[in-house]
């Protein structure tokens, strides 16, 4: 049997092509990833003159640290509050639109305007919403009888940041959910409408199964954002506050190593933080995916 | 049309010409953390400097916040391209004070290469922050302020009280206050940056001459440790919860707070706390009332109160590793800097204290204070008494991030997760551990 297969003789070749990106790779993720594994066992001064080996003694103090575990548990909470509220949110902003005759575009094209902001922005602009004396959404609270003070309330400002952070990834969450319905075939729907299935019937048990790859991909990209991007909204608003109830994992590495100069700390906490994602994401990969249907 | 392409012409020429000019003259690179119109003001400064002489061409360059510039700082020295000159905070002192390799102390570059330099000639509360226990002086005071009161006079008229008498101490904080609040003239009676740190640990034990912790407040070395859970500080804590629960106090964030500023600009709250620095920028933002001056209150049946406040702001680091015509030129920059009429204009323009004795005496001269009620109260306030060694500074390792702690603790103090007492306790404990790591980490 012939076969159509292209062969090239030349075997530099295509390692020049990967080239570009593996070294991007090397010098931006494998390199510093090196140097933080290598700093994690060190303790060392910030100018670097005075540098001991001590092992595994940075792990050891943060598996100790009640702050530290807290904050764990707390980054765990915050990833699945945002994940869930802005990927609902998104999928149902995804079916009503794509169940528009007309403005579809026009609808799209607002709904998709907040990820355009930067997070940074994003959680000042809801921090001004939400100010004690002067915002506008906790004078509507006051009517209601709660007073709002993120300044001093831990599940005020927690509810702060998740808002802040889910709003603004609902725009991503649409955009996907959107696409991944319009590749839903029509006539699936249509066919189990003729034998009787309602609305609802019709969405969970034909659209939520085939949309699965989207689902599958958008929880493991919110996870990580969660993880990592929510960085820019605590710093420009709670800066981990009050007493710590929003001090998630990645803006800890952040104060440790950049206000507080402990780069050893810092560092393995960043090492910490990078294996929980890589487990994670080996759990989704393993246990989820499964039950993907593509 | 013509004749704006000449002009641009022209000044791009000009422009081309003096750049070539600058090249052949030693540069002296200094990195700094004052945006906005302090930005300004310093950018001006240097210009000055460049333009009174022709061998050194000082370039200044923002970068970013106090902790933002401490950390490219080090990062640059790390990679061989540091800046001659850093501006670094008063909580990076430990820091930089125990990075011995990277640091060319003032004292040290002045004897080398300046030129009839008299440390004397500076306040010595300013100096003192400043200095080793040999009482050398390690780095430039640059801007330095100090906390005081703000109050609105025309709050205080229509609660009933004379808009001439500011507050003197926590007791009449609290019975003013009632008084404001009694009568309706403000929803809240008073607002303090720093609740925690600068003013409600570090500054209160200084007023009341208690040590904020053992050999002489850090000074003595990296094995001290923290104390300032003392009674004064307990009382203080708890009086700011009863007086938050009262309306009294409102508290506007960690560290600065950022809505502090707000709620007195707005006149819900009557008196606020903070830099001395903030002076132009309450004056520009009081909105429709006019501004009182006056120092921090104190408990007043404590003996010795009050001693004298401690100073925040930022001075100047000369760093290691460049040649002896750079420093040279650095030298003669930071001369020219402590210079009477440079120290007087940005200390009248800022509002950060002057820095030298003669800086204050030609303010005076210039009739400033006169002119200026209340612009004076900082600088009194410092020289209330010579300092004691309770009283000229705190000088810890990771001060940030004690800090850090500090605020935490307060915090749970005003939700009511912590009694005053349980707070300050676990903030020292816990900031001991922070100074065992900085003395490990730093132990030559």
């Amino acid at each position: 049997m012939e076969t159509k297969r292209t062969t090239f003789p030349n075997k530099a070749l295509p390692y020049a092509f990967i080239a570009p990106q593996l070294l991007i790779t090397l010098i931006f993720f494998i390199w510093p990833a090196a140097q933080a594994i290598r700093a994690s066992f060190e303790r060392q001064d910030p100018f670097g003159f005075s540098t001991t080996f001590i092992g595994l003694a940075q792990y050891a103090r943060l598996l100790q640290d009640q702050y530290y575990l807290a904050s764990i548990s707390r980054t765990l909470g915050f990833a699945a509050a945002v994940t869930i509220i802005s990927m609902g949110l998104g999928l149902l902003l995804a079916v009503a639109v794509s169940r528009l005759i007309r403005g579809t575009q026009v609808y799209s094209t607002l709904l998709v305007w907040p990820y355009a902001v930067a997070p940074v922005v994003a959680g000042v602009l809801w921090w001004f919403m939400f100010n004690t004396s002067t915002g506008v959404l906790s004078y509507v609270l006051r009517v209601f009888g709660v007073h709002w003070n993120h300044n001093l309330n831990g599940t005020h400002a927690m509810i702060l940041i998740i808002v802040a952070a889910a709003w603004k990834q609902i725009s991503y969450n649409f955009l996907f959910f959107l696409a991944g319905l319009q590749s839903v075939p029509q006539s699936l729907s249509e066919a189990a409408a003729i034998d009787g299935a309602g609305p609802f019937k019709r969405f969970f048990t034909i659209i939520l199964p085939l949309l699965s790859p989207t689902t599958f991909f958008l929880f493991i990209i919110n996870v990580n954002y969660t993880m990592f991007d929510t960085f820019g909204i605590i710093a420009g608003t709670t800066h981990g506050g009050p007493n710590q109830a929003t001090n998630t994992l990645v803006y800890k590495v952040y104060a440790d190593g950049f206000i507080g100069l402990n780069l050893g700390s810092s560092s393995a906490q960043s090492v910490m933080l990078m294996l929980f994602v890589v487990l994670l994401t080996v759990i989704q990969f393993r246990y989820v995916e499964r039950r993907v249907q593509y | 049309m013509v004749r704006t392409t000449l002009v641009a012409g022209l000044s791009a020429l000009a422009l081309s010409l003096t750049s070539s000019v600058a090249f052949a003259q030693t540069e002296i690179n200094w990195w700094h953390s004052m945006g906005g119109v302090l930005g300004e003001r310093l950018e001006q400064i240097a210009a000055d400097f460049n333009a009174s002489q022709s061998d050194y061409v000082v370039v200044p360059s923002y970068r970013g916040e106090y902790e933002e510039s401490l950390v490219s700082t080090i990062a640059a020295f790390r990679a061989g391209e540091q800046p001659h000159i850093v501006q670094v905070y008063e909580v990076g002192t430990g820091t930089m004070m125990a990075a011995r390799g990277a640091v060319y102390p003032v004292y040290q570059l002045m004897a080398d290469h300046g030129s009839n330099f008299d440390p004397s000639a500076y306040l010595p509360v300013v100096t003192g922050y400043y200095t080793d226990t040999e009482g050398n002086m390690l780095s430039m005071p640059f801007n330095s302020s100090t906390p005081i009161l703000y109050y609105n006079k025309d709050v205080f008229e229509a609660a009933g009280l004379d808009p001439e008498t500011p507050p003197k101490t926590w007791d009449e904080i609290e019975s003013f206050s009632q008084q404001i609040l009694d009568s309706g003239a403000a929803e809240c009676g008073f607002v303090m940056a720093y609740t925690g740190t600068w003013l409600g640990t570090e500054n209160l034990s200084a007023l009341h001459n208690v040590p904020y912790g053992t050999l002489e407040n850090g000074f003595g070395g990296l094995d001290a440790e923290l104390t300032f859970n003392h009674e004064i500080a307990v009382r203080l804590w708890e009086k700011l919860k009863e007086w938050q629960d009262a309306g009294i106090y409102s508290y506007g964030g960690p560290a600065g707070g950022a809505d502090n500023a707000p709620k007195f600009y707005s006149g819900e709250c009557a008196i606020y706390m903070n830099s001395s620095a903030s002076r132009a920028g309450v004056l520009a933002n009081a909105d429709g009332f006019e501004v009182g001056f006056g120092m921090l209150p104190y408990f007043d049946d404590v003996e010795g109160a009050p001693q004298n406040s401690i100073i925040g702001g930022a001075t100047l680091w000369v760093l290691n590793g460049h040649t002896d015509e750079e420093y040279d030129g650095v030298a003669e920059f930071l001369t020219y800097l402590s210079s009477p009429e440079v120290q007087a204009e940005w200390h009248q323009a800022t509002g950060y204290l002057p820095v030298t004795q003669a800086a204050y005496e030609l303010s005076q001269e210039q009739g400033y204070y006169d002119e200026n009620p209340g612009a004076d109260i900082a600088i009194r306030q410092i020289n209330l008494n010579p300092p004691t060694e309770n009283s000229k500074g705190v000088r810890f390792g990771n001060m940030p991030q004690i800090r850090t702690v500090v605020d935490e603790e307060l915090q749970a103090v005003l939700s009511g997760d912590k009694t005053a007492q349980e707070a300050l306790d676990s903030a020292v404990e816990r900031g001991n551990q922070i100074l065992r790591e900085f003395e490990a980490a730093n132990a030559q």
